[in-house]
């Protein structure tokens, strides 16, 4: 039979432009490592608002042409390896954003107009390096000057995928009061989740579940992984493996520890 | 009798003055110093019968009230309802631009840092940023940052409310002046003395003839810290809380044995 996360995995194709969310926020660490295997290429990660671990594996794997993000680094491990040696050596194309700025870009999507204009941003490097943010002049300001202000263009991905705690066999997922995760399957039409585990009923019967549940309308398949964003933590439910993540980051300095690393890790998931 | 403020405890308590009279303070995930600080200003507060303070540490389960997901804290900010919050910097400039990208030339520098968070941001919304990089060097404080992730003043006719409040090294602190705009040198912690940070500082700024001295904290705050702000602390940041307390009891060793 086929593993339920070889079918999520399939369902993530060369190219496509995928939302992954923050390193706190439930990160499908499993699937990533599925993508890995399959040799997805080409994508283009939009980071909601950051990227960590999950971001820098992909990287290091040649799989990501595109980074938009408001920032990539692996926390208290430190810097990511991959990433930083990508940039420099040009190989990902970066957009960078700041956190807001692809909030406001979901958001968009979220409510189908094509941008949402944000304060800040007039005056920085990354204003003049994103030519797809336009600036205007304020139209329903008061007063008589100027008042310029800069538009977000509406995000679009074509896939989301997260780990959360739980979903039910209706296909509705428990996402507490992580609302970033329900702001990512808004703006996309595939949201492919993973969880640690299946809840027996209807997350919709009871009001304390139903409010921090995504319903199945939004969500596109559900497969069941436990300790699916291990190396990292799943809130609420446990703590990242502190231990694995400095592993990563030394072994990742260099492209070789990158590949021994992941070699390793992969003949371990396969055992 | 209790050993000496160490450099941390004296950056702890500059951190508590500055964020005295603010009602919520916003602190970054890996900001232990920051988040002692905004910890003792929340103790002193209470002691003084003074309005409770708000603490929100991002990635925090206890120290955290946020329900909306990670873009609360911005449409929070842009409510005006934070009223402190805290960049760091792997670069920062005289008039307060602050570099999180890298150095050299954009996008192939020679170093990228992991990017701008979000700074770009924050830093027009909330009143009074603290610039705090316990790194005070020439590569640090450079006369021109390489990349602007948020400009330390802004033209006039483009809204902003927010901005540098007060730069805190290891050396000094230092307050901004956004009219001319610059740095002025208000205080040199214990040990350290003008010629060492004018060396250490990549551009000019102003100060006195003579600067005072960043006065430790009285017996009663060093006590909260060690105590109240350590216990807070270790929830949160565990390595750090843990080293605090190490890095006491190694001074207080040092004291016995000079």
């Amino acid at each position: 039979m086929q593993h339920p996360l070889d079918r999520l995995a399939a369902q993530v194709a060369p190219g496509m432009k995928l939302a992954v969310p923050v390193d706190y926020g439930g990160v499908p660490m499993a699937l990533t490592r599925a993508i890995i295997e399959r040799d997805i290429g080409n994508l283009h990660l939009v980071c909601v608002p950051t990227g960590g671990m999950q971001v820098d594996m992909l990287i290091g794997a040649g799989l990501v042409k595109t980074v938009e993000t408001s920032a990539v680094s692996l926390g208290e491990a430190g810097g990511a390896p991959r990433f930083n040696a990508a940039v420099r050596a040009g190989e990902v194309h970066m957009l960078d954003a700041t956190c807001p700025a692809i909030h406001a870009g979901l958001l968009a999507a979220q409510k189908g107009v094509p941008f949402v204009p944000i304060r800040g941003l007039l005056g920085t490097d990354l204003l003049a390096n994103r030519p797809d943010w336009r600036v205007i002049d304020n139209p329903v300001r008061e007063e008589t000057d100027s008042d310029p202000i800069v538009l977000i263009p509406a995000i679009h991905p074509d896939a989301a995928i997260f780990h959360a705690p739980m979903a039910d066999r209706f296909g509705n997922v428990w996402i507490g009061r992580r609302r970033e995760l329900a702001a990512m399957a808004y703006a996309t039409q595939t949201t492919l989740v993973t969880v640690e585990r299946i809840f027996d009923g209807d997350l919709m019967d009871d009001e304390m579940t139903a409010a921090g549940t995504l319903p199945a309308l939004y969500v596109t398949d559900v497969a069941q992984v436990e300790k699916g964003a291990w190396p990292l933590g799943l809130w609420g439910e446990y703590e990242g493996d502190t231990a694995e993540q400095h592993r990563y980051a030394s072994a990742a300095r260099t492209a070789d520890g990158f590949a021994a690393y992941m070699a390793d890790s992969q003949q371990k998931g396969a055992a | 009798m209790s050993t000496p403020a160490t450099a941390h405890e004296i950056l702890i308590v500059s951190i508590a003055r500055l964020l005295h009279g603010t009602r919520h303070v916003a602190v970054g995930a890996a900001s232990p110093i920051p988040a002692a600080g905004a910890m003792l200003a929340r103790a002193l507060a209470e002691a003084a019968d003074e309005p409770k303070l708000r603490l929100s540490i991002l990635g925090s389960v206890t120290h955290n009230f946020f329900t909306n997901g990670s873009a609360e804290l911005f449409d929070c900010a842009a409510q005006g309802r934070i009223d402190a919050f805290f960049l760091g910097g792997g670069q920062i400039d005289g008039t307060g631009n602050v570099n999180l990208v890298g150095v050299g030339d954009y996008p192939q520098g020679k170093v990228r840092w992991p990017g701008s968070f979000g700074s770009a941001f924050l830093y027009f919304h909330i009143p009074r940023v603290i610039l705090f990089r316990e790194e005070h060097s020439p590569r640090v404080m450079v006369e021109k940052v390489d990349f602007i992730s948020a400009p330390g003043v802004s033209e006039k006719g483009i809204w902003r409310k927010g901005g540098p409040y007060a730069l805190l090294t290891g050396k000094g602190l230092f307050g901004f002046e956004c009219e001319r705009p610059g740095f002025h040198l208000q205080t040199l912690h214990p040990g350290h003395t003008l010629e060492e940070v004018i060396a250490a500082t990549g551009f000019d700024f102003s100060h006195d003839a003579t600067p005072a001295q960043t006065a430790p904290p009285d017996p009663t705050t060093l006590a909260l810290i060690r105590g109240r702000v350590t216990d807070e602390l270790h929830e949160s940041y565990p390595d750090f809380a843990a080293t605090l307390r190490q890095t006491v009891t190694q001074h207080s060793l040092k004291e016995q044995t000079t």
